[in-house]
């Protein structure tokens, strides 16, 4: 790993005032991602900014039909939440292992927007809101790519609000080293709907699967999903998957949660 | 360079790090405290779990300042002098290893395990030892000695 000068700011301001001065500086939240990057060298900041020392950024707020869910509070506080809709806390309880849940942020995964990431799926899948320190952005307009968000330079995620489902499931197949989701499918009946998203599998990222939404706005049953509707060029293949495989997986894993639901 | 503070164990320590040094290369250099093992140094294999405040993490994946101020447990910290941790113990009876390289960190994973769920069924314990890798493959012994070593720990108060 290249050194760096490390900050641990204890404001937001400060970590923004400390981030326009560096010359090449990088946020840092659980850092499970980052600090593996930077080893291999795949990341070399020269200021690594530590969000864990500002207040606030971290806990979950129950507001009825909604709950924010602070940028810093990791995996394993969300797992074992009350307060979150079950769907996201069984989310959070299946991301990486154990170890990396302790120390894995909420605020982190999204900012990275690994297209492989489960918290991408949730947030789409579910509407959410991510507040950061210039404005809120639907998770619509978040997730812009494959490790591309919304996010200006120096822009820090603050929170997450997540409106409550009706009943909610996700599946993932597991890439069984790294538990990174091959194929991760989020369904959500919302007051408005059903919404689903699908993580692992895109070109870009994370997406809705719009098609599977409408059929199980139609019929909300297994019988009625059909994956073959997603372009294959428009999914990942790679050595772990084909785009084919991942597009079958899409079906299954969506039949999965219905069924889940049932 | 800049100075760190911690409490290892039940001691207050300190020392001059780089930005870049990682909590299990201070452990074991500047500390000496070399039970804490480092696999595979890519946050796969588990084999440097320590605990940071009472939980386990990776400490190839932390950096040494990212654990200022913090309660540092390392598997040289669990006895209680020559009284082995029945988690310890139990890996000793139930042979809960074979080349012996992952068991630091299967120790301190698996305390961590029990900490908060004193009556582990054998699929979380194998799902919540996802993060540890035995390279022997010896898992079905460590599995035993988890179990028998939330037995023996329901009659001790939790830390």
């Amino acid at each position: 790993m290249h050194d760096f000068t490390y900050h641990k700011p204890t404001s937001l301001t400060d970590a923004q005032s400390l981030f326009a001065q560096g010359d090449d500086a990088s946020l840092v939240a659980g850092g499970m991602t980052l600090i593996p990057t930077m080893k291999q060298r795949l990341a070399a900041p020269s200021d690594l900014i530590d969000l864990s020392g500002i207040a606030d950024l971290s806990g979950i707020t129950d507001a009825g039909d909604h709950v924010t869910i602070g940028a810093m509070t990791n995996h394993a506080t969300v797992a074992a939440s009350g307060d979150v809709p079950p769907a996201l806390a069984a989310l959070a309880g299946k991301i990486g292992d154990a170890q990396v849940r302790n120390r894995g942020t909420l605020g982190g995964s999204i900012a990275n927007n690994d297209p492989t990431a489960c918290y991408p799926a949730a947030c789409l899948a579910l509407g959410a809101t991510i507040i950061t320190t210039a404005r809120e952005i639907s998770a619509e307009d978040f997730f812009t790519g494959m490790f591309e968000t919304a996010l200006d330079e120096g822009e820090i995620i603050t929170a997450v609000t997540f409106p409550k489902p009706q009943a909610a499931n996700y599946q993932k197949f597991e890439n069984p080293a790294s538990r990174y989701a091959l194929v991760g499918v989020f369904v959500a009946r919302m007051a408005d709907g059903v919404r689903v998203a699908v993580t692992g599998a895109g070109n870009d990222g994370v997406f809705r699967a719009t098609d599977i939404e409408a059929a199980l706005g139609n019929d909300f049953s297994a019988d009625a999903l059909d994956s073959s509707s997603i372009a294959v060029d428009s999914l990942n293949g790679d050595i772990h998957a084909s785009a084919e495989y991942r597009q079958h997986l899409i079906g299954v894993m969506a039949k999965r949660a219905v069924q889940a639901l049932a | 360079m800049a100075k760190v503070t911690m409490t290892v164990n039940g001691k207050p320590v300190s020392g001059e790090v780089e930005g870049r040094t990682l909590l299990s290369s201070f452990i074991r250099e500047s500390l000496d405290l070399t039970g804490t093992h480092v696999g595979c140094d890519t946050s796969q294999c588990g084999a440097c779990v320590i605990h940071i405040d009472g939980k386990s993490v990776k400490s190839c994946s932390m950096l040494a300042l990212q654990a200022d101020g913090a309660d540092v447990t390392t598997i040289e910290g669990l006895a209680d002098g020559n009284t082995l941790h029945p988690m310890q113990e139990a890996f000793r009876d139930c042979h809960g290893l074979q080349c012996g390289f992952c068991t630091p960190g299967m120790v301190m994973s698996a305390v961590d395990l029990v900490a908060h769920n004193a009556n582990p069924s054998e699929e979380e314990i194998r799902q919540w030892l996802e993060g540890n890798i035995c390279r022997c493959t010896g898992y079905h012994n460590i599995v035993k000695a988890v179990q028998q070593a939330a037995k023996s720990m329901k009659s001790i108060p939790a830390e």
